[in-house]
């Protein structure tokens, strides 16, 4: 028994002192709101960096992502005699879970790694300690644009995932499957059709939700995990690693209790 | 101007400040030598409210140093400067912003402000050329020297160096302490420098104390801690400057 309590709390205390660090950050954050036209600048710099710099690779894979759907399930519904409603299927997959999550993942690997190993850099060469000391507000001009520009960039790039990927279907199914695009177009967009909050279909909406918040809670753990860097460039690789581990980690685990909650 | 009283601080088991006690008045200037990872920098960061001391009291400017209270901890830190020992240059900004930065974050100076405040410090360090450059272009010695720029841009009245010679040549590591005795002289500002250099020590220091286990072996002129007949204190000093 000791030796079970033991290990359980070895495991778990670590993880329970970042989920509480990282709440802290976010909390911190949101307090802070107020001090975005101040932000402006930094803001911009950061949708830039973290949004418009991560789009190639987001819509290169969104693209596979949809003919990979397209072909796959194609091929299973065919079976059926039911291949027409592949645009159906690759509409609704991209839209609801693929487009959103691959967005996230994407972002988790190539941003979340970056602000941790940023932050992390200049905690350790103590530049954060300077700011500090200056009197600057380290929630607000390190962390602050960093959150607030992933937040809005992610639905923006999930937007564009989405679209890709189910173009991307469209020419499997065209090529592949024998289907007319048109055809295709019309059976997707018919999956998009429950309109049921502010104009937007509920496929399209849970979607974008679930990116704003993936975008919120991968930037809070890239800016914790960097902010709690320490002991030089090992610290610094180790809060990279467990930027990404947990924002992915993060992701899959919210995405089940969102789609739960818009889906119930 | 600052006060110690029976501070002490450890970090798990480790004793680094046993009961110190020193003053240092308006204007002065206090070096601190002592043994690598003997604690040094941690009598800094209680001054300028990084650290708490487990016991005792820290007194800046007539305050006591509360790293609770926040707000009255940046007011405080408003009248302190800090160089660091890497400089701790923020690493995306200009030389000229890096030394805005603090007004620009914590006074509603207008901008033309800011640049007379930032040229006048910069011309102060000589510095005046290299507005445009990023800190990874320029030397380690000319961002010691936008360090304390950037420290004397708030027109501190109190300023703390942290091994401002450290990693530097001899020839850079004695401009810089001439700088330093410099800004003494012609601003009469109070500092306290923690260093391994006997040189910087004797040229800055109005009182020079040697820091070892958690205290000061010794505290006074240069002249006399220099020739003291404490064992530890000859054999500290006879290696430094060796």
């Amino acid at each position: 028994m000791n030796f079970i309590s033991r290990t359980g709390a070895t495991l778990l205390a670590p993880a329970i002192e970042n989920a509480g660090f990282a709440m802290g950050v976010a909390g911190r954050t949101l307090a802070r709101l107020h001090h975005l036209p101040k932000r402006r600048r930094l803001l911009f710099d950061q949708m830039h960096l973290g949004g418009i710099k991560s789009a190639p690779v987001v819509l290169f894979v969104s693209f596979f992502i949809g003919m990979i759907l397209s072909l796959q399930l194609g091929f299973e519904l065919a079976r059926y005699g039911q291949q027409e409603a592949v645009g159906l299927a690759v509409a609704v997959s991209m839209v609801r879970e693929m487009g959103p999550v691959m967005t996230a993942v994407i972002l988790a690997a190539s941003v979340a790694s970056a602000m941790a190993a940023e932050i992390g850099t200049m905690r350790v060469q103590e530049e954060v300690t300077a700011l500090e000391v200056m009197s600057v507000d380290v929630t607000s001009y390190l962390v602050l644009p960093r959150i607030l520009a992933l937040t809005l960039m992610a639905p923006i790039l999930t937007i564009f995932a989405n679209i890709i990927g189910i173009v991307g279907g469209g020419i499997i199914a065209y090529t592949q499957l024998g289907l007319d695009f048109d055809g295709y177009v019309r059976n997707a967009l018919s999956a998009l059709s429950d309109r049921s909050f502010a104009g937007l279909p509920r496929s399209v909406y849970s979607g974008l939700i679930k990116a704003t918040i993936f975008g919120f809670a991968i930037a809070v753990v890239g800016c914790a995990s960097g902010l709690r860097a320490r002991h030089g460039a090992s610290g610094v690789g180790e809060s990279t690693r467990s930027a990404v581990r947990n924002s992915i980690i993060l992701i899959i685990v919210l995405n089940f209790f969102l789609g739960k909650i818009v889906y119930t | 101007m600052i006060r110690m009283i029976d501070v002490h601080k450890a970090f798990g088991k480790q004793k680094v400040l046993q009961g110190l006690n020193f003053e240092v008045d308006e204007g002065q200037s206090l070096v601190i030598m002592g043994p690598s990872g003997s604690g040094k920098s941690v009598i800094l960061k209680h001054l300028i409210g990084l650290l708490e001391p487990d016991q005792g009291k820290v007194e800046v400017l007539g305050q006591t140093v509360n790293i609770h209270n926040r707000e009255a901890l940046q007011r405080l830190r408003m009248d302190m400067g800090y160089l660091f020992q890497h400089s701790a240059l923020i690493n995306w900004l200009s030389v000229y912003d890096n030394v805005a930065l603090p007004l620009r974050e914590t006074t509603s100076q207008s901008e033309k402000d800011i640049r007379a405040q930032v040229e006048k410090v910069l011309g102060l360090v000589q510095m005046e050329e290299a507005h445009e450059k990023l800190p990874s272009e320029i030397s380690g010695g000319m961002q010691k020297r936008v360090g304390l720029a950037r420290a004397l841009v708030t027109e501190p009245k109190i300023i703390l160096y942290d091994e401002p010679e450290a990693g530097l040549d001899p020839e850079m590591s004695a401009s810089i302490s001439k700088m330093m005795r410099r800004l003494k002289e012609e601003l009469g500002m109070t500092s306290v420098t923690v260093t391994h250099s006997v040189s910087c020590a004797v040229t800055v220091a109005d009182t020079l104390a040697v820091f070892e286990h958690g205290q000061f072996l010794i505290a006074g002129p240069p002249t006399d801690v220099l020739n003291s007949d404490h064992p530890r204190v000859k054999t500290f000093l006879g290696a430094a400057l060796d």
